[in-house]
């Protein structure tokens, strides 16, 4: 072997830092799913202990991040092709595909185990069920064959408030569901607003999102149903008794103006002009800000509704409301 | 002595094994990977001892309270 042998070998060895490991794991995610899963861990009716419970909230993180390093391996080609995800580190050359498969894995495992030993095996089951079904139902299977891909695939991001209900309970309750229905609902509207203003990203990797295999005015319409149905869901955890009166005051005023925004979606034209220029998250063409609009508020609304939930059960804001509450 | 030797022990004088030369700024990147895979292995013996003495802790109280 001679010295620029070595030096040829030398170029393949990683520069990756550990920081590039950690954007693997997709942080932005894994924050929603710690927040909704603690909202799932506060109101469930059991006190759980302090240690066990942040454990557990520890392990779901590192699952939806191993998750999320599966997820960037496998799709590493048509994140390389869109603006939006062309900085990642697989794309950027700065990990290989390989090494997001074993850092995902080695993740995922410690992650589900972890998991069995701080909470229950029910609680560690959904957990490799959610990495499972999100790395290769939806990542492998669903997202480059239907335009239903998000709307199945979406249950993958429902399951931490689920999980984080499981982990102190042991069991699978009627709230347990109901919170898991609210993401699974929430996903439709939150991601096809996004795939409206940057369809022309998801039409050059070749994935049939609802904008690009149905076109912009389906799925429009398809937005406002969901939200429809979404907003009126919203309220059940009323009627179950897991939601109080500040629950049942944001759901309410939350989803007037998450229907007022799909509204203008569907009577907009967002989704006809292409996606914008500049691959940043919110950057978007004049015609298309319905869209934008919608998707940036969904994730506020998301965040207020388990937040709400939060409040009520952990600060003792929570007040019954006569006549409705069970 | 070759070019293409391996690299040397500096406390031993011996060959290492290692045959591919590291730019600094790779050897820089591997150490701290090197780095956060130890602590996460310390972290993770740590959080299984510590669940365990917790959990051990629940059972023996549910069991003097039975």
């Amino acid at each position: 072997m001679t010295p620029s042998d070595h030096r040829a070998e030398g170029e393949a060895v990683s520069t990756a830092s550990p920081r590039d490991y950690f954007d693997l794991m997709k942080p932005r995610v894994m924050t929603l799913v710690v927040f909704t899963a603690f909202a799932g861990l506060i109101a469930a009716p059991v006190d759980a202990d302090p240690f066990l419970a942040f454990m557990s909230i520890f392990c779901l993180a590192v699952g939806a991040g191993a998750a999320g390093a599966l997820n960037m391996a496998y799709d590493a080609d048509i994140d390389a092709t869109m603006q939006r995800t062309r900085k990642r580190p697989i794309p950027r050359g700065v990990v290989s595909v390989s090494n997001a498969y074993g850092f995902g894995v080695v993740a995922a495992v410690l992650s589900v185990l972890l998991m069995a030993l701080a909470s229950n095996y029910l609680a560690a089951g959904l957990l490799a069920f959610s990495i499972f079904f999100y790395a290769v139902i939806y990542t492998m299977i669903l997202k480059r064959s239907t335009p239903q891909n998000i709307v199945i695939g979406g249950a993958a991001g429902a399951f931490p408030p689920m999980i984080g209900w499981v982990a102190v309970t042991g069991e699978i309750s009627l709230d347990a569901v109901i919170l898991f229905m609210i993401i699974f609902l929430w996903t439709p509207p939150h991601s096809w607003a996004l795939a409206l203003y940057k369809s022309g990203d998801y039409a050059a990797a070749n994935v049939p999102m609802m904008p690009v295999a149905k076109g912009a005015k389906s799925t429009r319409l398809q937005i406002l149903l969901y939200s429809i149905v979404l907003v009126v869901f919203a309220g059940a955890p009323v009627l179950t008794g897991l939601g109080g009166a500040v629950y049942g005051a944001t759901s309410l005023g939350g989803g007037a103006l998450f229907l007022l925004l799909a509204w203008r979606i569907f009577r907009s034209r967002a989704g006809e002009a292409g996606s914008a220029e500049d691959g940043a998250l919110y950057a978007v063409r004049a015609g298309d800000k319905a869209a934008r609009d919608l998707f940036a508020y969904s994730i506020g609304y998301l965040t207020v509704l388990f937040a709400a939930l939060i409040v009520e059960h952990a600060f003792g804001a929570y007040v019954i409301i006569p006549g409705v509450t069970p | 002595m070759t070019q293409d030797n391996d690299l040397m022990s500096a406390r031993e004088g011996l060959p290492t094994g290692e045959t591919v030369k590291l730019t600094p700024e790779q050897e820089g990147a591997r150490n701290k990977r090197n780095i956060v895979i130890a602590w996460s292995l310390v972290g993770f013996m740590v959080a299984v001892f510590a669940i365990t003495v917790v959990r051990l802790g629940q059972t023996a109280a549910a069991g003097a309270g039975a």
